[in-house]
């Protein structure tokens, strides 16, 4: 009888034994064939118009690169957290994607506030991170495993004021959010302003959730002298600047948005009222626009036909910054021939002519991002569409 | 001068909302002693409904109609579901129920409609009426004159109708009330649904000049609050009073002090007026009423 129980016994061992046997080593062989990156976006929140089209892009284009057999033969597996908007939480999901997920290497970040939390943890892991975030900030000072796909803030108001030059103006008023996005914006703003000989004249700021800036544009009225006014801002609020700007008879002033109302919902929202206003964006606004010689031609139009099919909604260069993330990193990933994270750091660094929606990519040890001002289009509001302001007018 | 009127209309136009949202919060305070924080959420629900309906296909009109129904059936079934059956529980678990209902219609609305920005179009144009060298938009009046509606409407149901006479009766004494004939719980979901309709209207007549999304219920509801307070919690006088207040300080504050600190600026003179007058500026009268 004993003796019987002990046969069973090993017997119930020995299965046990194999099925945990082959389900790790399943479970091995699954890790191997799979690359794991992690993403934390603002997916829900004041941030949401940036998160969603970052969340709709990296999963559309990782089953498009895995349904084309993945990366060196692996499949690409991942995994997506949503902070809301909060600081806090993006740096709780980073340390998650680090120590529960092990992820390879990090791309997203939908706005500033949520990088600078997060950058500690994937500097601190050696893990490199892509940042779909504006502010010149993230990448200066130079962090060794930080990067990011869009236009800096500065850049923007370099490319504002390179227009509102060669329009001879030289008094300028601003009208910022107190957003991070708007408030460093403005910061960087007036910092560059003295190179182009602008000086600001009058400066105003309103909060991010507000609905009527009224009573600040009045005052921007009645300031003497004012020739042209920019508005550093994000969301629904430049929006609302931008119809009460109309309303207070102000349109004959040339009226600069900056590119974080870059979508087309900022027209529609604003209706009317942004006709004539001019803003610095990415040529994916204008695709179909852009002369057939132009290098990101081919890029820009597929993505927004992609984008476009896939979601029915109208594209915006937010959704774009997630595409160059996953791309530069899938390149640098092919040309590392691996996925340990110190060497598809040093691809990420080496990146050099890649055509991405937000411009032409030549990374380097000093430069985190890889674009110069000519990725930059000017474009003004024209019959409820974007078109492209030649150079110098 | 003409400075001084465009600060003035711009204060009055956002001050009738905040008015109105005030006004909502005082009714159901009135009827039911319950702080409703899901109060911005109608606001909310107005507009989003209104966009939605409208870009449908729905006439405007009819739209706003639906908007105001939706909002109303959804104020009854927060009384009915959440209000109700915490009957007797203490002012902070009511309170927290509120929170809880409007965190999950800003997760429904965000399910069932979408997390981008709306706007509606405004109900008589966008050419601007000038006046003395400030600027009215057309829709500045349509809020004006609705705020004004909704307040005599209100102001003639409690006055002059024997429900507004319930109504009263129950914020006074809800046991006497109970005793002489008035349906306690009726008038109770009266107001929720009352207050509901209140904030939708609040809702549709802003969406042309701000915008919705899903979430603006939480500032409006926040800014709501504050007039209620400045005004005198649970007094619909008190209510209009600290909303047009609100908003003219926000500004002036904007225009003459500065556009950095406008928000504190409200909340400071709301903080002083309440240490002055902890029963806001029209406070009292209510209680003494029967």
């Amino acid at each position: 009888m004993s003796r019987y129980t002990h046969v069973l016994r090993s017997v119930a061992v020995g299965a046990t034994a194999l099925a945990l046997s082959s389900f790790s080593l399943m479970h091995s062989a699954l890790a191997q064939s799979t690359i794991k990156l992690g993403s934390v976006l603002s997916i829900t929140g004041p941030a949401s118009f940036l998160g969603d089209p970052e969340d709709k892009t990296l999963k559309m284009y990782v089953d498009k690169i895995n349904a084309a057999g993945g990366v060196d033969g692996k499949k690409i597996e991942l995994v997506v957290y949503d902070d809301g908007g909060d600081a806090n939480k993006a740096r709780t999901f980073a340390t998650r994607l680090v120590e529960d997920d092990k992820v390879v290497a990090m791309i997203g970040g939908s706005t500033t506030g949520t990088t600078m939390a997060m950058i500690p943890v994937f500097e601190e892991a050696q893990i490199p991170f892509i940042s779909f975030a504006g502010a010149v900030e993230i990448i200066d000072p130079v962090r060794k495993y930080v990067f990011k796909t869009p236009h800096t803030d500065k850049m923007a108001c370099e490319k504002i004021f390179e227009n509102i030059k060669a329009r001879k103006f030289t008094k300028v008023a601003m009208i910022s959010g107190t957003d991070g996005f708007g408030s460093s914006m403005r910061a960087q703003c007036l910092k560059v302003a003295p190179n182009y000989g602008v000086s600001i004249v009058a400066e105003e700021t309103y909060g991010p959730r507000d609905s009527d800036m009224t009573a600040q544009l009045t005052k921007i009225k009645a300031a003497p002298g004012v020739e042209a006014v920019v508005n550093p801002g994000f969301g629904q609020g430049p929006a609302i600047v931008t119809r009460n700007y109309a309303q207070l008879g102000m349109s004959s002033t040339p009226f600069y948005q900056s590119h974080g109302v870059a979508s087309k919902s900022f027209i529609e929202l604003a209706g009317p009222a942004a006709e004539g206003v001019r803003l610095p964006a990415a040529a994916l606004l204008v695709a179909d626009k852009l002369p057939d010689n132009d290098p990101q031609k081919k890029v820009v139009t597929e993505y927004k036909a992609t984008y476009e099919d896939t979601t029915k909604q109208p594209v915006s260069t937010f959704g774009g910054h997630a595409y160059d993330g996953l791309y530069i990193l899938v390149d640098a990933m092919k040309r590392a021939k691996s996925t340990d994270p110190k060497k598809v750091r040093d691809e990420i660094e080496a990146t050099k002519g890649f055509v991405g929606t937000g411009g032409i990519v030549t990374m380097s040890p000093t430069d985190h991002l890889g674009l110069d001002l000519s990725a930059f289009r000017m474009l003004e509001v024209k019959n409820g569409d974007w078109t492209l302001v030649q150079p110098g007018s | 001068m003409s400075e001084l009127l465009q600060f003035l209309i711009s204060g009055l136009t956002v001050g009738a909302v905040y008015a109105l949202v005030a006004l909502g919060f005082t009714l159901v305070y009135h009827a039911s002693d319950v702080v409703n924080f899901a109060q911005g959420e109608f606001v909310m629900l107005g507009g989003m409904v209104t966009v939605f309906a409208y870009a449908a296909g729905v006439p405007l009109p009819l739209a706003a109609l639906l908007a105001v129904i939706v909002a109303v059936v959804i104020g009854l079934l927060l009384y009915w579901l959440a209000i109700a059956p915490a009957r007797g529980a203490s002012a902070v678990s009511l309170i927290i129920i509120t929170i809880g209902a409007s965190i999950l219609l800003r997760g429904a609305a965000q399910i069932v409609f979408d997390k981008q920005f709306h706007k509606l179009p405004a109900f008589s144009g966008d050419a601007p009426i000038h006046l003395l060298g400030a600027v009215i938009q057309p829709q500045s009046l349509w809020v004006l004159g609705g705020a004004a509606l909704v307040v005599l409407t209100l102001y003639y149901v409690m006055e002059r109708t024997l429900i507004g006479k319930a109504v009263v009766a129950t914020a006074a004494n809800r046991l006497a009330a109970r005793l002489v004939g008035v349906n306690v719980a009726t008038v109770m979901a009266l107001a929720f649904g009352g207050s509901a309709a209140i904030g939708a209207i609040a809702g549709i007549l802003i969406t042309p000049i701000t915008l919705t999304s899903y979430d603006v219920g939480t500032l409006l509801a926040l800014k709501g609050f504050a007039a209620a307070m400045l005004g005198g919690m649970g007094n619909p006088l008190g209510a209009v009073i600290g909303g047009l207040l609100l908003g003219l300080l926000e500004s002036f504050g904007a225009g003459y002090v500065s556009s950095t600190y406008k928000d504190a600026i409200a909340f400071i003179v709301i903080l002083a007026v309440l240490f002055v007058a902890p029963q806001g500026l029209v406070g009292r009268r209510t209680v003494e009423r029967v």
